[in-house]
């Protein structure tokens, strides 16, 4: 009993200790949000081509029975860090033979041509989501947000914001690498 | 004065101001009542400590129509939920649900309030354990030491 008192300080500075220990670990990061749709199937929806983009939309259906993972990128031309990031989009088109689809987010038409005419298109199709709603069934909290789907139509991965910087870019090609090795083991 | 009276209890009287705007509202107060119900629980996912009735972000906009729109499909209350949960997850509820997950988190009072009580009582016994203890009466050599040791001290306490 008496011993048991005695060590209830060093108790509670252990619990403290690892919680701040915890707290101060920079990897972490507080504004991480959960996403549930992770190793679920991508939500059912169809989106019509972008007005003056000579792409199709895309629907549900074009995301399974791929040979490979697609990756779905949720971007609009008012949006800054897609512009920072497209950059980095279309080096994976060109360089490692991603499959890139496009989910153009509330966004008009002839704003995302111009834009896509100024920076060059690496999608391989584009779903105009104009009113948001099926930006909403794939749980978006912001633009750009990007999702690794498996050729069975899962959804392997999800990235919050831009690929931009060595970080993200190697979570991201990590990702890619494994949904691309379970497609060759499978 | 009365002015400046007035001008005060006006200010008191002004309440948080609702991001809802006029196109938004359903034109069934009913149904818009639900809706606001409904939009009180539901987390910008932006802003994230903030509930999407009062959010201006335009994501919160977005899902204040689909929570509309949803109640005027005929959804129940929890079935807006249950929609907005299966896209965002119960983080997007302000309200954390009660489920396996969550159960520790919801028990922690109680649980840390059990633990204290049980440290407490623990502590209260073990003082009166030791106040109720009767020191051991003297054995009849400690009685002749104390005896010898008083005797070789002054009347007034000091050692000769």
């Amino acid at each position: 009993m008496q011993r048991f008192l005695f060590a209830l300080p060093l108790l509670v500075a252990l619990v403290f200790g690892g919680f701040f220990l915890w707290g101060l670990n920079p990897e972490r990061d507080p504004n991480a949000i959960p996403s549930v749709l992770i190793s679920r199937p991508a939500p059912d929806f169809e989106l019509p081509p972008v007005d003056g983009v000579d792409v199709p939309g895309f629907s549900r259906a074009d995301l399974s029975g791929n040979d490979g993972p697609v990756v779905v990128n949720i971007f609009a031309s008012w949006c800054v860090p897609c512009r920072a990031e497209h950059s980095v989009l279309t080096r994976f088109v060109e360089e490692d033979g991603v499959r890139l689809f496009g989910i153009n987010y509330q966004d008009q038409p002839e704003d995302a041509a111009r834009w896509l005419d100024e920076l060059g298109n690496p999608y391989e199709r584009i779903g105009s989501d104009i009113d948001g709603r099926v930006a909403i069934d794939w749980g978006l909290t912001g633009v750009p947000e990007t999702f690794i789907v498996g050729p069975d139509g899962t959804i392997l991965f999800k990235q919050i914001g831009p690929i931009l910087g060595d970080d993200a870019i190697r979570a991201f090609t990590t990702a890619l690498e494994q949904a691309q090795a379970s497609v060759a083991g499978s | 004065m009365i002015r400046s009276l007035l001008f005060l209890s006006a200010m008191m009287l002004a309440v948080a101001a609702h991001a809802v705007e006029p196109d938004e509202v359903l034109s069934d107060p009913v149904f818009e009542e639900r809706a606001r119900e409904v939009s009180q629980a539901l987390r910008c996912v932006v802003c994230q400590n903030q509930d999407i009735d009062s959010s201006n972000a335009g994501i919160a906009r977005d899902m204040r129509l689909l929570v509309r729109e949803r109640i005027l499909a005929g959804d129940t209350n929890q079935q807006v939920l249950d929609f907005m949960v299966d896209r965002y997850g119960s983080y997007v509820l302000l309200r954390p649900p009660f489920n396996a997950t969550t159960a520790l988190l919801w028990f922690s009072p109680v649980l840390i309030g059990l633990i204290a009580a049980l440290v407490a009582i623990m502590v209260l016994r073990g003082a009166r354990k030791t106040k109720q203890r009767r020191p051991e009466p003297l054995s009849p050599e400690e009685e002749a030491e104390v005896a010898r040791a008083l005797s070789e001290m002054d009347p007034k306490g000091s050692l000769k």
